[in-house]
């Protein structure tokens, strides 16, 4: 069996320590061996972002990065998302606007969404639709989930 | 039943749904995200052949590898008999059902699984399934229809011979049947047209294309009792078929549904779920296997390519005097393509009194085909639609003007028999019609607009829902639909519509097969239909016991309670007031807790139409085709939550439209599928559609208590005619092969 490295890192503004091999990826670590089982795997070939977290402010497909480049770093994940007592707006608006249905997208989406209005936090219908282009969802269409997304940047920028 | 148009105080809105926030929070559990003290992890070997006969395998240097606990093949499952079984999905032949969870004999599609280890962790699984040595006699493989169906074709099955109408043939055949319906005399109503059109179309292979790949953890007690926490459409389904499978009672197995994620269809069929208990079973330790998306795409039913002809005539006036189909369809490695479905619905808009339709189930060599929304009658409608389309623009006539003229209606026969009940089709016409987007100007050069209808009959079948009353006036509601669009909200809305409660005050759960009546699968548009129906007979049953409560209580006769707007009032005297609320506190004193059941198996679910309308433009330059605007139109019959039949109406135009431009299994001579991942197999991105407007018509369904119909599987109908007809009205091509991918369009415009 391979050697497993130790690893430290931050999630969701915790440290967190770790031990994995050196070719288990950022998203076998968060589901197999932290049990933050939000971010899901669609194909494990970084095509369907159902993975998507974000890395030191930057999107990626968790399934694309290995566990131990992840050393000294910080990953935020869906699970980080929320607060006690309430819904991050993005969350929000995906209830509000029924952009969910089986789901399983659902968390990649969000992500993608947070990363995309961090950096732009007015953007048009179509820097939405190119943003959110690396993750697939079969159930929707993506209407109600544009229209989430432009939901929370009207609300933002009002 | 209350089917005329009446106000509802929860249904027709749009509550946050009950699982809203788990699954916007990463809280909510799929099947992959299952754990348990003890894992082991399983991966399947599958066949790098087509077409292959088995001669050995040998497994040694397998089970030798460090941290490997367990390794099965065919030889571990019980001898199959050659019988068929009834699985609460159709006649399923046992043969060749275990022979698609691990093959015996022969592998008969590239993916088909041969061996399955156990190990410590999900890599040395996959490290070991390389060690098993299987040594192969590749045949040549099959692989399109029509090539399957000539006389000297390799054969899949030695023993398979085609059934016709009732008839046996003697010889083996890859044909494993051929169907036919026959209304009035074609013959006569073609000699009546002034117009005749006849074409022939192809369709690829497609992909359900679920975002959650398949999943199954099996753990068997000492006991004998064994447990599967899996991704499904229906637990009861799964609990059928592993028992099949293993020879293994019933009562013995129990199914706990995890969240799913997605399946359209094809997480109805069990693949992993008897691999992973027959490791559970060889290791005595919980066995969790995986497929990755090259198995989903390989080993996993796709929906099926087909050959399909279609001829129609009409008068000068412009009404249809005849129609006929040769649908041919590729059922994959096993007999059971949905050739059927296709039959029973490719004239079924359109009242037609002349109508031949002929269809063939045929076996070649690609993964066993699967349900895939409205299984079957995608394919018909491409051709169906277009040649529709061409009568009507050969005979000067608007193409919805020619739908209304011969639109099919209440009490209209469908070729294949029944007659119609109460249907929308003629009403989703003229909503298509009088839709802003319909006259829109759309005159730049190479743009296009089409349209298309569509039909799905829908199903019923079996449902059970419990309802537990709490003390504070809310409701537990226990059903056994596994919740893949929002239906856990659908079903709870109708039974507090019963009960005069928010949709808020009902818990919904989906539980597992020990908690909960028979409930057929999540699947031909049934569960907000026939789950729902189940949830408003057992809302009934809670009112009639709280008014016996009231009753009790006031010391009155339970003729002289009535209920309405969530309140109970004595009438006839006594003056007497009670909410449902205040009533649940005091269900201790007046007799104990209240419980009520529903059961259905409804007969009425009533077919569905959708007429569409897309615009697109097609680039002259590199063949690609663009979608500018969409417009779908749908009868709901009665829309529960409207966001959810949106949701499933713009869904399903999308499905269509990737069906439509992109989507395609591409294989190369040797039957290995070239673009077995999300890249190479393209599935629409948002970047690649506009909105979907989705318009909701309702014409209540007679069968249901509040006229529901099902919504899911209609709208991927339209969407390949709509955008061939648009394409047509483009560039003046007809395209009558699927996808309509840039490189067909260079080809049919000549520039390749």
């Amino acid at each position: 069996m391979a050697r497993k490295s130790h690893v430290q890192t931050t999630i969701n503004g915790e440290t967190v320590e770790f031990l994995c091999e050196s070719r288990q990826s950022l998203l076998e670590v968060l589901r197999d061996e932290l049990h933050l089982t939000g971010a899901k795997e669609g194909c494990n070939n970084g095509n369907c972002g159902a993975c998507s977290v974000i890395l030191d402010g930057r999107l990626v497909n968790s399934c694309l990065v290995l566990g131990v480049e992840t050393e000294g770093k910080s990953v935020e994940t869906i699970e980080g998302l929320a607060e006690p007592d309430k819904l991050h707006p993005i969350q929000d608006a995906f209830l509000e606007n029924a952009a969910l249905q089986c789901g399983i997208c659902t968390p990649g989406f969000i992500m993608s969404a947070k990363a995309l209005l961090d950096s732009n936090p007015n953007p048009t219908e179509h820097e939405i639709r190119y943003w959110l282009a690396g993750n697939l969802c079969r159930c929707t269409g993506y209407d109600k989930i544009v229209k989430a997304v432009l939901d929370v940047a009207k609300e933002t920028s009002a | 039943m209350e089917t005329e148009k009446k106000e509802y105080k929860v249904i027709g809105t749009r509550p946050i749904r009950h699982d809203g926030v788990d699954k916007v929070t990463g809280r909510a559990l799929y099947g992959a995200d299952f754990q348990m003290t003890g894992l082991l992890h399983g991966r399947v070997l599958r066949s790098p052949h087509a077409h292959a006969r088995i001669v050995s395998i040998d497994t040694s240097r397998a089970e030798a590898y460090p941290g490997v606990k367990g390794v099965v093949t065919a030889k571990d499952l019980p001898e199959a008999e050659d019988r068929v079984a009834d699985l609460g999905e159709g006649a399923v032949n046992l043969k060749y059902l275990c022979d698609n969870i691990l093959a015996s004999d022969k592998v008969l599609y590239k993916g088909h699984a041969v061996a399955a280890v156990a190990a410590t962790s999900p890599h040395i699984a996959e490290e070991a399934c390389t060690l098993i040595d299987v040594e192969y006699e590749v045949l040549p493989p099959v692989l399109e229809v029509r090539q399957a169906m000539e006389a000297d074709a390799p054969l899949l099955h030695d023993t398979l011979k085609t059934t016709s109408m009732g008839e046996t043939a003697d010889e083996p055949s890859n044909v494993a049947s051929h169907i036919q319906h026959q209304l009035g005399d074609p013959d006569k109503g073609f000699a009546e047209a002034d117009i005749i059109v006849e074409r022939d179309f192809v369709t690829g292979t497609v992909h359900q294309g679920y975002i959650e790949p398949h999943n199954a953890t099996a753990h068997f007690n000492q006991d004998g009792q064994l447990t599967i926490w899996c991704s499904t459409q229906g637990a009861f389904t799964v609990r059928e078929q592993v028992a099949e499978i293993l020879q293994y009672p019933i009562s013995k197995i129990k199914v706990v549904p995890m969240e799913i994620g997605g399946g359209f269809g094809g997480k109805i069929s069990v693949y992993i779920k008897p691999v992973a208990a027959m490791l559970a079973k060889k290791t005595g330790k919980p066995v969790k296997v995986l497929m990755n998306r090259a198995d989903v795409f390989e080993g996993t039913g796709p929906t099926p390519a087909s050959y399909v002809r279609v001829k129609m005539g009409a008068t000068k006036d412009g009404k249809i005097t005849a129609a006929e189909a040769y649908l041919a369809f590729e059922a994959g490695a096993y007999p059971g393509a949905p050739v059927g479905p296709g039959a029973m619905c490719i004239f079924a808009p359109y009242s037609i009194e002349n109508v031949i339709i002929d269809g063939y189930d045929v076996v070649v060599n690609k993964p066993k085909t699967a349900p895939y929304r409205a299984p079957g009658a995608p394919n018909a409608a491409f051709g169906s639609e277009t040649v529709v389309d061409e009568l009507a623009e050969k005979l000067d006539i608007d193409p919805l003007e020619f739908r209304l003229i011969n639109g099919a209606k209440e009490g209209d026969r469908r070729a294949d028999g029944p007659v119609h009940p109460r249907i929308g089709c003629i009403e989703t016409v003229e909503a298509a019609k009088a839709h802003p987007h319909y006259t829109a100007p759309n005159g730049k050069k190479h743009h296009g607009r089409g349209v298309a209808s569509g039909y799905w009959f829908n199903i019923g079948l079996e449902s059970s829902v419990t309802i537990n009353v709490n003390s504070d006036g809310t409701i537990n509601l226990i059903e056994g639909s596994t919740d893949i669009g929002g239906t856990r909200a659908s079903i709870a809305m109708q039974a507090a519509e019963v009960l005069g409660i928010p949709a808020e005050s009902v818990n919904p759960s989906v539980v597992d097969t020990n908690s909960v009546g028979y409930t057929a699968v999540t699947g031909g548009s049934r569960t907000t239909y026939a789950t729902g129906y189940a949830a408003y007979e057992a809302a009934q049953e809670v009112k009639q016991k709280m008014i016996a409560r009231a009753a009790k209580l006031w010391e009155v006769d339970e003729a002289n309670v009535q209920f309405a707007d969530g309140e109970f009032s004595s009438i006839n005297g006594k003056e007497e007031q009670i909410s449902f609320r205040d009533l649940c506190a005091q269900l201790g004193q007046t007799g104990g807790p209240v419980v009520g059941s529903g059961t259905v198996n409804p007969g009425g679910a009533g077919g569905a139409y959708a007429t569409h309308v897309v615009d697109v433009a097609v680039d002259e330059e590199t063949g690609k085709v663009e979608v500018l605007r969409y417009t779908a139109v749908q009868d709901a019959g009665r829309a529960i939550h409207p966001s959810y039949v949106e949701g499933q109406i713009q869904g399903g135009a999308v499905q269509g439209i990737g069906w439509a431009l992109n989507e395609e299994y591409i294989y190369n001579d040797e039957g290995t599928m070239t673009n077995a991942s999300f890249l190479d197999y393209r599935m629409p991105t948002c970047l690649d559609l506009p909105m979907i407007d989705a318009v909701i018509v309702e014409v209540p369904n007679p069968g249901h208590p509040y006229g529901v119909r099902g919504v899911g599987e209609v709208p991927i109908v339209p969407p390949m005619a709509a955008i061939a007809n648009a394409i047509y009205d483009a560039i003046g091509i007809r395209m009558t092969e699927l996808p309509m991918s840039p490189d067909r369009l260079l080809k049919a415009m000549g520039k390749i």
